[in-house]
């Protein structure tokens, strides 16, 4: 069996027990991505020779019999916004082209820490503005079950690249979906920790009160494993929260005893392929067979969740994308102008169309006279759906339903209507307003071949239930162990 | 959603982005659009709810003023545009 088709853990296992070195595995995914990298281009970044210098220093370290981390001689791509020392962190943006980050972010230090070996730096949206991967500066990525469609975004790099076999783990940032939306279009797990349960610290802020980091994997295991090696406090960000962190991967595999399932029937309204929906409704009768109760809840505001999201998140953006002068690092325009014409054309050369309209809309909400009626709007709408979860929640142990309401789009169908591609982010934004953690796994495929994607929320820090609960489901049925028809060599 | 190509230029302006004249009817039709889907905001009843800013219930979070070492003046610089000596070189920002 190919290196490539193993899971994080038994690469683990397997090196462990000496039967496989990190060199050998880390050659694998690179022969790997250079091979698939021409039909898919999920990496903005592989520095071959750094990877290779990576595993031998874990080789090294094991042989001379030091304590190994827990992800020890695994490859991991990171989305290229979390930034890494020394190697180039785009954003997917022209404005950032040649940035070189001084440090490394807390997940990418942890990662570092785990033994875990950098493979290379994902494509995404234009700083994580998109649903597609199409609003990156340097090219769409595309999806593994289908190169003509879309992998879904912001972090479609790190799922195409799981998807397709060039990483067993990667690293994501949901801010509306953006782990959990890709994950289900490319048939992987993805999931987006509470908010707070991940340090932003070097992550590069879109939203800084939606923003989360987590973990792309094949299996629930592995992204159970992933999380607890990037989870935990951080004095740098002080949004992180000192919650002892569980033991996820050793827990992962025993079933949640009286699982409650809540299923808002604002969930599967309009809007939802009936496909999409189909599988949806069959994960939740294998769940029942499992011995779960199914609870009907309701979710009366989320049908106002993408509207509120789509002011609160590009307000939060508009301010955090402030500091694109070009003054101090990023793109500065060659025409010599004056100081605040600089800084206006510099933007408007280094931003991309998708990241210009966010910063506008956010401005606009949050201009004088704007205000009340938008921004503080929005943010009440927040708190009602916030409400609306905890209220759910008194009476359900997980929230279930699609994650998307489509399987895979086509690439450049929905790119000259921006509402459009937003609506693809129907089901995932209400757990970032609400700070919840939310996953999305496989639950079956449509009848040409496209993955369909189970979402799973849960309460706050809940995320050792959510993944038990996701890996149920997993170990009944095989959806996970379905692969994409790109094949090396192909 | 009653938008019209001044209040575009101004908020262009308010945002430091340069747009120009000849894009201006696009981006108005396109904030248009989203600004008229959002509207839908107004249907809630909000009356006597706190916006939330943040999902957390945290404030005030202190950690230890200790001194740290800060980034070597060479590594700050080495992203910048333009240097002049040790400092970063920017247009000037008073007129003549």
């Amino acid at each position: 069996m190919s290196l490539t088709e193993l899971t994080a853990a038994e690469l683990v296992a397997l090196q462990a027990a000496g039967k496989a070195s990190a060199a050998e595995v880390a050659e694998a995914f690179l022969a790997a991505v250079r091979d698939r990298e021409p039909v898919l281009h999920s990496f903005l970044h592989v520095d071959e020779d750094d990877a290779r210098r990576q595993a031998a220093a874990v080789d090294a370290k094991r042989a001379s019999g030091q304590p190994l981390g827990p992800l020890a001689g695994v490859p991991v791509a990171v989305k290229d916004v979390l930034c890494t020392k020394g190697v180039r962190t785009t954003c997917g943006s022209r404005m950032l082209e040649r940035f070189v980050p001084p440090y490394d972010a807390h997940a990418v230090e942890r990662l570092r820490a785990a033994d875990a070996v950098l493979l290379g730096k994902t494509n995404l949206d234009e700083f994580a503005m998109g649903s597609s991967t199409e609003n990156s500066a340097f090219g769409p990525t595309r999806n593994p079950w289908d190169p003509a469609r879309t992998p879904g975004g912001s972090s479609g790099g790190s799922a195409a690249a799981v998807a397709g076999g060039q990483a067993p783990l990667a690293l994501g940032t949901d801010t509306g979906g953006s782990i959990r939306q890709p994950a289900a279009l490319c048939g992987v797990v993805g999931l987006k920790p509470t908010y707070g349960r991940v340090s932003r610290y070097g992550l590069v802020a879109f939203a800084s009160s939606l923003d989360q980091v987590g973990p792309f994997a094949r299996t629930v295991g592995d992204a159970a494993l992933l999380l607890e090696a990037v989870a935990g406090h951080d004095g740098r960000d002080s949004t992180s929260v000192a919650e002892p962190v569980p033991a996820y991967s050793k827990t992962v595999n025993e079933p949640v005893k009286g699982l409650r399932i809540g299923v808002p029937r604002e969930f599967f309204g309009e809007g939802l392929d009936a496909e999409v929906e189909a599988a949806v409704r069959q994960a939740l009768k294998e769940y029942e067979r499992l011995g779960a109760t199914l609870v009907d809840v309701s979710l009366p505001h989320s049908p106002y969740a993408l509207a509120a999201y789509y002011v609160v998140a590009p307000a939060e953006a508009s301010s955090n994308l402030a500091r694109f002068d070009g003054m101090h690092f990023g793109h500065r325009t060659k025409d010599k102008l004056g100081l605040i014409e600089t800084v206006s054309r510099s933007r408007a050369e280094g931003f991309g169309p998708e990241v210009q309209r966010r910063v506008l809309i956010g401005s606009y909400v949050l201009s004088s006279g704007y205000k009340d009626a938008y921004y503080l709007q929005a943010l009440k709408v927040r708190r009602r759906v916030k409400g609306d979860f905890d209220a759910a929640f008194q009476s359900c142990d997980v929230i279930a339903g699609p994650t998307t309401p489509t399987p895979a789009f086509v690439i450049g169908e929905k790119a000259a209507d921006p509402l459009a591609m937003y609506l693809s982010d129907v089901y995932t934004v209400s757990a970032n307003l609400a700070g919840l953690p939310g996953l999305s796994l496989p639950c079956g495929f449509t009848k040409s071949n496209l993955p369909i994607g189970l979402q799973l929320l849960a309460p706050p820090f809940a995320e050792e239930t959510l993944l038990r609960a996701a890996r149920m489901v997993e170990a009944a049925t095989d959806w996970h162990a379905r692969r994409p028809p790109v094949k090396i060599g192909a | 959603m009653d938008l019209d190509l001044a209040d575009v230029r101004a908020v262009a302006r308010l945002a430091r982005l340069d747009v120009p004249e000849a894009d201006l009817p696009r981006v108005r039709a396109e904030l248009a659009a989203i600004l008229g889907y959002v509207e839908q905001l107004r249907a809630v009843d909000t009356a006597g709810v706190e916006p939330l800013a943040h999902p957390l219930p945290v404030s005030n979070v202190f950690r230890d003023d200790q001194p740290r070492p800060s980034l070597p003046v060479d590594e700050a610089l080495a992203n910048a545009p333009a240097r002049t000596g040790d400092y970063f070189a920017v247009p000037a920002v008073f007129a003549d």
